[in-house]
């Protein structure tokens, strides 16, 4: 399918068989079928094979620091509320280096759209554990065996009552395509998790064995309900897939900054200093 | 009479020292003085010994002298912190017999007299009320200080407190240290406006309209009292949750068309190395206001050093430019401050305002300044469907697009990159694009500001950032014509036009509130030989008679 996202990619240096191509490809095909304009969309990313996601798109780009997407793409929602936000890397990328900034982002709950490549190992650094293996996992550097337990993205965001949680699977076609565009249309911090095979570094988390590790939660899930999400976010072999967690409304960071300071929506760039304001305020340390 | 009086009052943290150089300064000002003040504080948030000094003439003074003339302990720890503060005329205002000092005891129980008021709550009020009248001025003004501060019942137990504090000075009738009237200081033409609030209305001016930081002594002033004017002047506040964050979130706001300021000090200033790298590499500009305290780590936390100008230097990996500026008064907070953002948006690079915790939290009387210009440069342009962000162009610069602003997209890309933007390995690219980037110095270094000059002599006396004040007043002191100070608030990059002063010197003296002569060393890279450094790095600023006395040493060996 061509989208208004495509961009030409003469040399693209992820490997034969990625999860990443899967997820770029529904991720251009969601933005196009809700109508989404390139010249209106961002996307912030890190440093990482899935953080690589927007030089394979056309889309305003912020191809930041390892780790550092998320502070960027606030900043840049409040600077101007009116883009299509999304900040996108890799579990190691997102939960390890940037773990301060994935706590900080749900609590504030920007409208961004956090798209998080998962595949349980480090790819551009060649294998190594990432926040998200599985114990036992052996890589050059974890010899014999990761021995820390697996951060858990969803049960952290639920804890932090972040507006939106999703999980995906990079092999569910219909799924992951499905999941980003009720991402992308919600208002407020979304977090979607994105199960992702590394052809490569992960011998273990295969597409097969992703493939017989999830499950779709049924229609009648109520992802409302905090407490039973929880639950789900502990369910392990086989993961539960879908929206796990909604949070009730709440304001989005940029509205509440905006209305702390009694700025109207406009983006920064078409505000101006008032000077009056600014010589009667400067007067008072007469 | 003297030129100037200085009063320190001392106490602990708690104690109502703020009180006290609230009531004293506006009253001062009011009365037509020249006001200066200065505090230095321990890094805790009761007890301690802490003083702020006040010093007024009827001339403009701008710096602070270590030997006082009136000095108020307001508990015993502070006498012995600043006993070395007083000469044999010093009076100290204490209880009798409270003290034994090689000074003027000025017997007076200010808890006793608090008491009589209705609480010893009032002491300083009381304190207050006695130095405005020792020092002649009519205690008239100072109620009315206390009327804006106050109301109600506190409002009267305040000024019955005055009252006392007043009469007591009136009754002992002793004017050592009445100052003549002065009319220099007038309500309307002068300004009293700390290192902090300059700064602040700085950015403001500058049109900065996103501000994230970490909190952090001595820079969380310019933070506070942007959250302060945030609904008038509409900004966007956000605390962060590190300053690796901050400076980040400052980036995205700057990327997406915002003016983003980021506050801190040195270690926090460490945190955001990377992120200056970053914004060399995408060329996004960025405001940093670093307010230098003693290092290295935690170091002393309250106090104040010229510590990190190197560290400003060379924060960030790889090669790229940087503007550094160093205002030496609250006036020159506020012109840099203002001016920086422009430098940032137009060089799409960092720049840096390096103050220090002296500055920060000292107030001067200044005259004051016109804010015409004031409305800051835009430096974006609207894309087109062949918009390239980093297009090679004969300056260096690339005209600057935002994203949703016109019929393209932006690329940044901290990975070296192609002209639009994209991640790349040439190596010939790798030259153009690093090329154009370090270009840009060419054209930063004609803004460069020429030194502050005073004098003629063919010593010159160099200083930078904070120091401007003392200096120039140490010098005046010595009434030496030998002697031409120099005084930089554009630090870095230097140019040579910049640098020509000193070419006429015969001999170079640096004074630097540092421990290594951090801008010696940068003099010495640019050809010039250092002859001799005045440093101090103990916490505390220079002070105008210690200075001086160290520079007349230098100079009669000179001869």
């Amino acid at each position: 399918m061509s989208t208004r996202f495509d961009r030409i990619v003469e040399d693209n240096s992820w490997c034969a068989g990625c999860g990443n191509f899967s997820i770029l490809a529904y991720l251009k095909a969601a933005l196009e079928e809700l109508g989404l304009d390139p010249l209106r969309c961002a996307v912030v990313s890190g440093i990482g094979q899935a953080a690589k996601t927007p030089q394979y798109m056309k889309v305003n780009m912020f191809n930041g620091l390892h780790g550092r997407a998320l502070p960027v793409a606030q900043g840049l929602k409040v600077s101007n509320p009116s883009l299509k936000v999304i900040a996108e890397g890799g579990d190691g990328d997102m939960y390890g280096e940037g773990g301060n900034h994935f706590m900080a982002a749900i609590r504030r709950n920007a409208g961004i759209v956090n798209i998080v490549h998962n595949n349980m190992v480090y790819g551009l650094t060649k294998g190594q554990a990432s926040p998200t293996s599985q114990r036992g996992f052996t890589t050059p550097v974890q010899t014999e065996g990761v021995h820390v337990e697996p951060f858990n993205p969803i049960a952290t965001a639920i804890s932090l009552d972040a507006s939106l949680v999703i999980r995906t699977f990079s092999g569910n076609k219909e799924h992951c395509k499905e999941m980003l565009k009720i991402a992308l249309m919600h208002e407020g911090y979304v977090l979607i998790d994105i199960f992702q095979p590394c052809v490569t570094f992960n011998k273990i988390n295969t597409f097969k064995w992703f493939k017989e590790n999830v499950y779709e939660l049924p229609d009648e899930y109520d992802p409302t309900d905090k407490v039973r999400a929880f639950e789900k976010s502990l369910e392990n072999h086989p993961f539960p897939i879908g929206v796990i967690y909604k949070s009730a409304p709440k304001p989005t960071l940029e509205v509440i900054l905006r209305e702390e300071s009694g700025m109207s929506d406009a983006p920064l760039y078409a505000s101006g200093t008032d000077e009056r304001s600014l010589r009667e305020a400067m007067g008072k340390y007469c | 009479m003297k030129g100037s009086v200085s009063i320190l009052i001392g106490g602990k943290a708690g104690q109502g020292i703020a009180t006290i150089e609230t009531l004293l300064t506006k009253g001062f000002k009011r009365s037509g003085y020249f006001t200066f003040s200065t505090k230095e504080y321990m890094s805790r948030v009761r007890g301690g010994s802490n003083t702020t000094l006040i010093r007024i003439s009827n001339t403009p003074v701008n710096a602070p002298d270590y030997k006082v003339d009136i000095f108020v302990p307001l508990d015993e720890g502070a006498f012995h912190h600043a006993r070395e503060r007083m000469a044999p005329e010093t009076f100290l205002v204490a209880k009798k017999g409270a003290y034994e000092c090689d000074c003027t005891p000025y017997e007076c129980d200010l808890e006793a007299l608090a008491r009589e008021a209705g609480t010893p709550m009032v002491s300083n009020t009381v304190a207050a009320a006695l130095v405005f009248g020792l020092l002649g001025c009519a205690r008239e003004t100072l109620a009315e200080v206390l009327a804006e501060l106050y109301e109600g019942d506190i409002l009267a137990i305040n000024l019955k407190a005055l009252g006392i504090g007043a009469d007591l000075a009136q009754e002992n009738g002793n004017c050592r240290y009445c100052l003549e009237r002065s009319a220099g200081a007038g309500a309307k033409t002068h300004l009293f406006l700390s290192g902090t609030e300059g700064a602040g209305f700085g950015a403001i001016a500058g049109g900065c309209n996103f501000i994230s930081s970490y909190p952090m002594s001595p820079s969380t002033g310019v933070l506070t009292f942007l959250a302060k004017h945030s609904r008038r002047f509409g900004i966007c506040v956000e605390q962060a949750e590190d300053e690796i964050a901050a400076f980040q979130m400052g980036l995205g706001a700057w990327y997406g068309g915002g003016r983003a300021l980021t506050t801190t000090s040195g270690g926090g200033f460490a945190l955001m190395g990377e992120g200056m790298s970053l914004a060399g590499m995408s060329e996004t500009p960025m405001v940093v206001y670093l307010a230098q305290r003693p290092g290295p780590a935690t170091g002393l936390p309250t106090r104040t050093e010229q510590g990190d100008l190197e560290l400003a230097m060379h924060a960030g990996h790889g090669e790229f430019p940087r503007i550094i500026l160093a205002p030496g008064d609250p006036k020159e907070c506020f012109e840099l401050s203002r001016r920086a953002f422009d430098l940032a948006d137009r060089y799409q690079t960092p720049v840096i305002v390096l103050s220090d915790q002296y500055l920060a939290d000292s107030a001067f009387t200044l005259e004051r300044f016109a804010l015409d210009a004031v409305k800051p440069a835009q430096c974006f342009v609207r894309s087109d469907a062949e918009y390239k962000r980093y297009r090679v162009t004969d300056s260096g610069i690339s005209p600057r697009s935002l994203p949703g602003y016109g019929e393209g997209v932006v690329l940044v890309d901290s990975d070296e990159h192609t002209e639009e933007g994209l991640i790349t390995e040439s190596m010939r690219v790798r030259n153009e694009q690093n090329g154009k980037r370090l270009k840009k110095s060419e054209t930063i270094v004609r803004e460069a500001i020429p030194p502050e000059a005073a004098g003629e002599g063919d010593v010159a006396v160099v200083g930078w950032g904070s120091t401007k004040y003392i200096i120039n007043e140490a010098i005046q002191r010595l009434k030496n014509d030998k002697v031409r100070v120099l005084h930089f608030s554009w630090v870095y990059p230097l140019s040579d036009a910049q640098l020509a002063p000193l070419r006429k010197a015969r001999r170079i003296i640096v004074v630097e509130n540092n421990a290594t002569g951090q801008f010696a060393k940068l003099l010495k890279l640019h050809g010039f030989a250092v002859h001799d450094q005045i440093l101090k790095s103990d916490g505390l600023p220079f002070f105008v008679d210690e200075l001086s006395e160290k520079l007349d040493l230098l100079l009669k060996e000179m001869r």
